[in-house]
């Protein structure tokens, strides 16, 4: 599904390099549940921004569902990103002018859907994060646990099959943490990929598989616990 | 799309209410001046009878003075206007489907019945000027080949006039007093507004048609005075209206309605021929200079819409560019101040040239607005303009097509302003801008 080989990636100013990702190399199978920790500025979200195409690499090459996506134009990827891939941001990332529904419609509208399309899958994200009474409410008058699962229903509209999350959980309370980790494990059980980007070792628990990332490259590749069956790795 | 992009402009001009009234106000201001002037301007260069300018001919032959031109800052141009004799003879003579010899005149009008008489300005035509010129009949229709024989006392009104004595009724038959004569009423014009009034441009470019139509021959009869303008190069003894009909005075105007260039050729030769014979009695000393000028060619020869016009509209449209650029830096910054939720777009699958047509229908939009604004603005312009100059009420009417126009303009100002901003928020990196959310 994703194959990442010598991925690099650097940042440049005036005064400074900095080596973002450096011989960066991982493979995720198609309906895996992979999580990716690291300390701050290890390149988690860099690796996933590379993961979700929304920047390029400098070096090495990317193939997602065997497509060498590495030097495809700026458009092509963002037709990749709209037709393969769901984001679900820290910081929700909601268009704060549009309406639950108009939200979640987003993506759809790019994939240029009819409309009774659009609204069938609307309505069953929404049915499905549990905020199908709240369609008509704008983010303002939505609390942050609730933000995030529009940003989820909006992700999962499009029936994406590979699901890039980068720490869904991190603004909300443990308890809204665990209700949207349940959802996304309830996500990969119906076949979508999904890599999560935490801080949190006990979220990363819940994944198939740990990936630990330091300066930039992976320096743990902890086993498919779910497959394994080993104690306190089991898949929620 | 386009449904969606104009529901998320409304959304993104709603949200930021007095940035876009500034853009729009700014629009709307340069949209007034250009509107204004560009409806006199598209009034002034207007060929009020374009469906028959390949037909219709003004007629002119050169018969001033040896000794200097015409028009000094265009020797090569002939007089504008003819002498009585020539008018007279060449309308008589030439090979022409149709002709008309007319001059101006003004004569004071006697409503009887106890109302107060009033000057008319009327025209002298031969009959041919109402079927040459397209002249439309409310009521009636023009006189035949007797009358402008004969001279005889029937008079056409304009729709103003009949208005002003029958109450606008049908008034043919009836009998209206000019100078103390009785003329029979034998029709009634519908509205009927040539601007410029392209068959007299000796008179007043952007004067209203006159307020009634007599027979030519009428004029030498009762020695009616001319009421326009009356151009004479050589010293001669004009002792009364009489001496004037044989001098070489100028202050007849001629058309020739010629369908095909042999026609126009036939009239050329006969004319030529006209202006030899008369060299021979002495007249005519400049070199020979007959022309024809088409309606356009004789709109340009009168320079009708002059330079200060031309200057003025240039003007305004630097006024407008002015207005767009500063709305330019407006939606620089308010596009870029919302470059988070572009950001948004891109990342979930966007394309550039999807996020660059939702903001220029965004700027679309507020061209469009600013259209509305700039049209009343215009139309306060051209008020203003009336209450100056109440003469040329006719050049500050806005028509469909100046509104239209207006509209485009407005969208097309916006769209322009909006190229370079909505360029520069298509090539967001939604990287850079997720990453700070």
């Amino acid at each position: 599904m994703l194959d990442m080989q010598h991925i690099s990636k650097v940042y440049r100013t005036d005064l400074v390099e900095t080596h973002a990702l450096r011989d960066f190399n991982l493979g995720v199978a198609e309906g895996e549940f992979v999580a990716v920790t690291g300390p701050s500025g290890s390149g988690k979200t860099t690796f996933l921004n590379i993961a979700g195409l929304l920047e390029s690499a400098d070096g090495g090459q990317y193939r997602l569902d065997g497509e060498d996506v590495g030097a495809l134009g700026d458009d092509a990827r963002a037709r990749i990103r709209n037709q393969k891939i769901g984001f679900i941001f820290q910081g929700f990332n909601l268009i704060p002018d549009l309406d639950v529904f108009d939200n979640v419609d987003v993506p759809l509208r790019y994939r240029g859907l009819a409309a009774r399309e659009r609204r069938a899958r609307i309505d069953r994200a929404l049915e499905l994060v549990g905020l199908a009474a709240r369609s008509r409410h704008l983010p303002s008058q939505l609390s942050g646990g609730q933000q995030q699962r529009v940003a989820i229903a909006r992700a999962i509209a499009g029936e994406p099959r590979f699901l890039l999350a980068d720490e869904p959980t991190g603004n909300l309370d443990s308890l809204m943490a665990r209700q949207i980790m349940d959802l996304l494990a309830e996500i990969n059980r119906q076949g979508t990929t999904i890599i999560l980007v935490t801080h949190d070792p006990e979220l990363a628990r819940r994944a198939h598989r740990n990936i630990h990332v330091m300066d930039g490259a992976v320096t743990d590749l902890k086993p498919y616990a779910a497959r394994t069956g080993q104690a306190g790795a089991a898949v929620a | 799309m386009s449904g969606y992009y104009l529901r998320l402009a409304w959304l993104s001009l709603k949200r930021t209410p007095a940035i876009t009234l500034l853009m729009i106000g700014a629009i709307a201001l340069g949209i007034g001046a250009t509107t204004t002037t560009l409806t006199v301007y598209h009034r002034m260069s207007t060929n009020p009878i374009a469906h028959r300018n390949d037909v219709l001919r003004a007629v002119t032959i050169d018969n001033w003075s040896a000794d200097r031109p015409f028009d000094e800052e265009h020797p090569d141009r002939p007089p504008t206007e003819l002498t009585y004799r020539d008018a007279v003879a060449i309308a008589a003579g030439a090979p022409a489907a149709r002709i008309v010899a007319m001059r101006k005149t003004s004569l004071t009008a006697e409503p009887g019945a106890g109302r107060p008489p009033f000057l008319v300005e009327a025209r002298l035509a031969t009959r041919d000027f109402f079927p040459m010129f397209d002249v439309p009949f409310a009521y009636g229709t023009g006189w035949d080949a007797r009358a402008d024989r004969d001279g005889e006392p029937v008079v056409v009104l304009s729709k103003e006039t009949n208005g002003k004595l029958f109450g606008g009724e049908n008034s043919v038959g009836r009998v209206l007093r000019l100078d103390g004569r009785e003329y029979r009423v034998i029709g009634v014009l519908a509205d009927w507004q040539p601007t410029p009034k392209f068959y007299d441009l000796n008179n007043g470019d952007y004067d209203t048609p006159e307020d009634l139509f007599l027979p030519f021959a009428l004029g030498a009869a009762l020695e009616m005075q001319p009421a326009g303008n009356v151009n004479c190069w050589k010293t001669e003894t004009l002792a009364g209206i009489r001496d004037l009909f044989g001098s070489e005075c100028i202050w007849h105007q001629l058309w020739a309605e010629l369908r095909t260039p042999a026609e126009v050729e036939r009239f050329q030769a006969w004319l030529d021929g006209y202006v030899a014979e008369q060299r021979k009695l002495g007249r005519f000393a400049r070199k020979s200079n007959n022309r024809l000028y088409t309606v356009d060619e004789w709109l340009t020869r009168h320079e009708v819409v002059g330079r200060d016009s031309r200057v003025l509209l240039l003007v305004s449209f630097a006024f407008l560019a002015v207005c767009v650029l500063n709305v330019v830096g407006l939606l620089l910054s308010r596009f870029l101040g919302a470059a988070g939720a572009s950001a948004i777009r891109r990342a979930l699958g966007a394309s550039r040239g999807e996020i660059f047509r939702q903001h220029l229908v965004e700027v679309g939009a507020v061209g469009a607005l600013a259209g509305l604004g700039g049209l009343a603005l215009g139309a306060l312009g051209l008020r203003a303009l009336q209450q100056l100059y109440g003469s040329y009420d006719r050049l500050t009417q806005l028509d469909l097509s100046m509104i239209l126009a207006a509209i485009a303009l407005a969208v097309l100002a916006g769209v322009l302003a909006g190229l370079y901003p909505a360029w520069r928020i298509c090539r967001v990196q939604p990287a850079g801008y997720l990453k700070t959310q």
